[in-house]
């Protein structure tokens, strides 16, 4: 346990002093949403009945923006097969790493989206689920979003093909985190749809570790 | 000076194969306690390959290696590859110093997930004379400033054995005098070393391996595939 925080905690730093990942992929996130209005207009119905679509679409696209650099740099620089060789499972390191990313990049955007909502016209009624559901829904992306990180080392134009890989993988989060928010402001049960997508949080946990793991020694072969 | 272990480590009849091309086949080799085995041979010869395949990052398609501890069943060195990789340090050709990292961080994290302390830090700075490094960032260092980062690596955390691939790589002939002897201490204390060179490195009393010996004389199809 106190190597994996040691692992974590590694990571944090290097996110912190490279600086700018996070704040980039929060830039994008407010940008791609803001983009909305412009483009179907200010009217406030519109606006709401697409509130919790948008703002999902958007944290998807962003939370994928990084995920490139998840394993790469590591890889890059020789440090994977060093963390392949330390005494900790590869399974918990990649376990780590996703922690610390979902820490950068996750977290970061649950705190954005209720300013997001305002400006998206999100009914009050959604703003809880909303959060709610993508406390939920990140970590997921970033456990699925690794396995499809560490499938694309070693290959050129590996940011488009990450998208292609992983982006399906994402829709089922998506159906559900929507479906939520839509639930809470049509007053109706929000607990089977968050019920799904901590199903899909706990599944994603048990077996992208290893998938991950996998496609590590693959590349490293 | 650490009690001698008496770990034994060998690979017996072993093959690699890159790219459907056999680099070498039928390689054996042995290594006890205290003992030096060096890889020479041409580019491709199948140095690096070799030495990977030791860490346990590339597995062997024929032959296999094991590992034997004191008075213990000798155990197939690629089957878990977590126990493995705790015995052994690797020094590839990437130095693995992170640029936004200053020296004591880049080492400390390392030593840290192998159980290793503080204090054994300074100690690992010492032996390549790069105290001065300590808070440096790893971006402002030179490439052999990061070599002696890494090689430090390897001495602030324990292991039994040491696989270099090419250590001497960009290093100075003071420093690379500072290897050879941290490398016979290592030795004295019973560790193993496998070190890839184009160079000389002095170690005496150790093994020579020419990999260009073990070099495929017969094209692929002739060959049962793994």
């Amino acid at each position: 346990m106190a190597k994996f925080m040691e692992l974590v905690k590694r990571d944090l730093a290097l996110a912190f002093r490279q600086g700018m990942d996070s704040l980039m992929v929060v830039a994008f996130f407010i940008i791609a949403v803001v983009l909305f209005p412009f483009g179907v207009g200010p009217e406030v119905n519109t606006l709401a009945k697409i509130a919790g679509g948008t703002i999902w679409v958007a944290a998807l696209l962003s939370s994928m923006l990084s995920l490139e650099r998840l394993f790469q740099t590591d890889y890059d620089d020789g440090s994977l097969e060093l963390l392949a060789l330390a005494p900790i499972p590869l399974e918990v390191t990649v376990l780590a790493k996703v922690v610390a990313h979902w820490l950068t990049t996750g977290l970061p955007l649950i705190i954005t989206a209720p300013l997001l909502a305002v400006l998206m016209q999100l009914p009050m009624d959604g703003f809880g689920t909303l959060i709610l559901a993508l406390a939920l829904g990140t970590p997921t992306l970033s456990l699925i979003g690794a396995v499809g990180a560490a499938l694309i080392l070693g290959s050129r134009r590996g940011g488009v093909l990450l998208s292609l890989l992983v982006l399906p993988l994402y829709i089922p989060i998506l159906i559900f985190g929507v479906s939520a928010v839509d639930a809470a402001i049509f007053d109706e049960a929000v607990r089977p749809h968050m019920l799904f997508l901590g199903a899909l949080f706990v599944g994603a946990l048990a077996l992208t570790p290893w998938a991950a793991a996998a496609g590590l020694r693959q590349a490293l072969e | 000076m650490t009690k001698p272990s008496s770990n034994q480590f060998w690979g017996e009849d072993l093959t690699c194969v890159r790219g459907e091309r056999i680099v070498f086949q039928s390689l054996n080799f042995e290594l006890t306690p205290g003992g030096a085995l060096i890889l020479i041979g041409p580019n491709g010869s199948g140095k690096s390959s070799l030495l990977r395949m030791m860490a346990g990052l590339l597995q062997p398609a024929g032959g296999k290696m094991l590992w034997a501890e004191e008075a213990g069943e000798p155990e197939d060195a690629s089957q878990d590859m977590d126990l493995h990789g705790g015995r052994l340090h690797y020094v590839g050709h990437h130095d693995a110093v992170k640029p936004v990292l200053t020296a004591a961080e880049n080492i400390g994290f390392w030593a840290r997930i192998r159980g290793g302390g503080e204090d054994t830090i300074h100690e690992s700075l010492d032996v390549f004379d790069i105290k001065h490094l300590y808070d440096v960032p790893g971006r402002f260092m030179s490439a052999g400033q990061k070599r002696r980062v890494n090689l430090a690596r390897i001495i602030a955390a324990p292991a039994p054995l040491w696989l270099l691939d090419e250590p001497t790589t960009a290093l100075d002939k003071a420093t690379i005098k500072r290897l050879e002897d941290a490398i016979q201490r290592h030795r004295d204390g019973g560790g193993m070393v496998v070190l890839s060179t184009h160079s000389d490195v002095d170690t005496p009393g150790s093994k020579t391996l020419n990999l260009a010996d073990f070099a495929s004389k017969a094209p692929l199809d002739e060959h049962v595939m793994v």
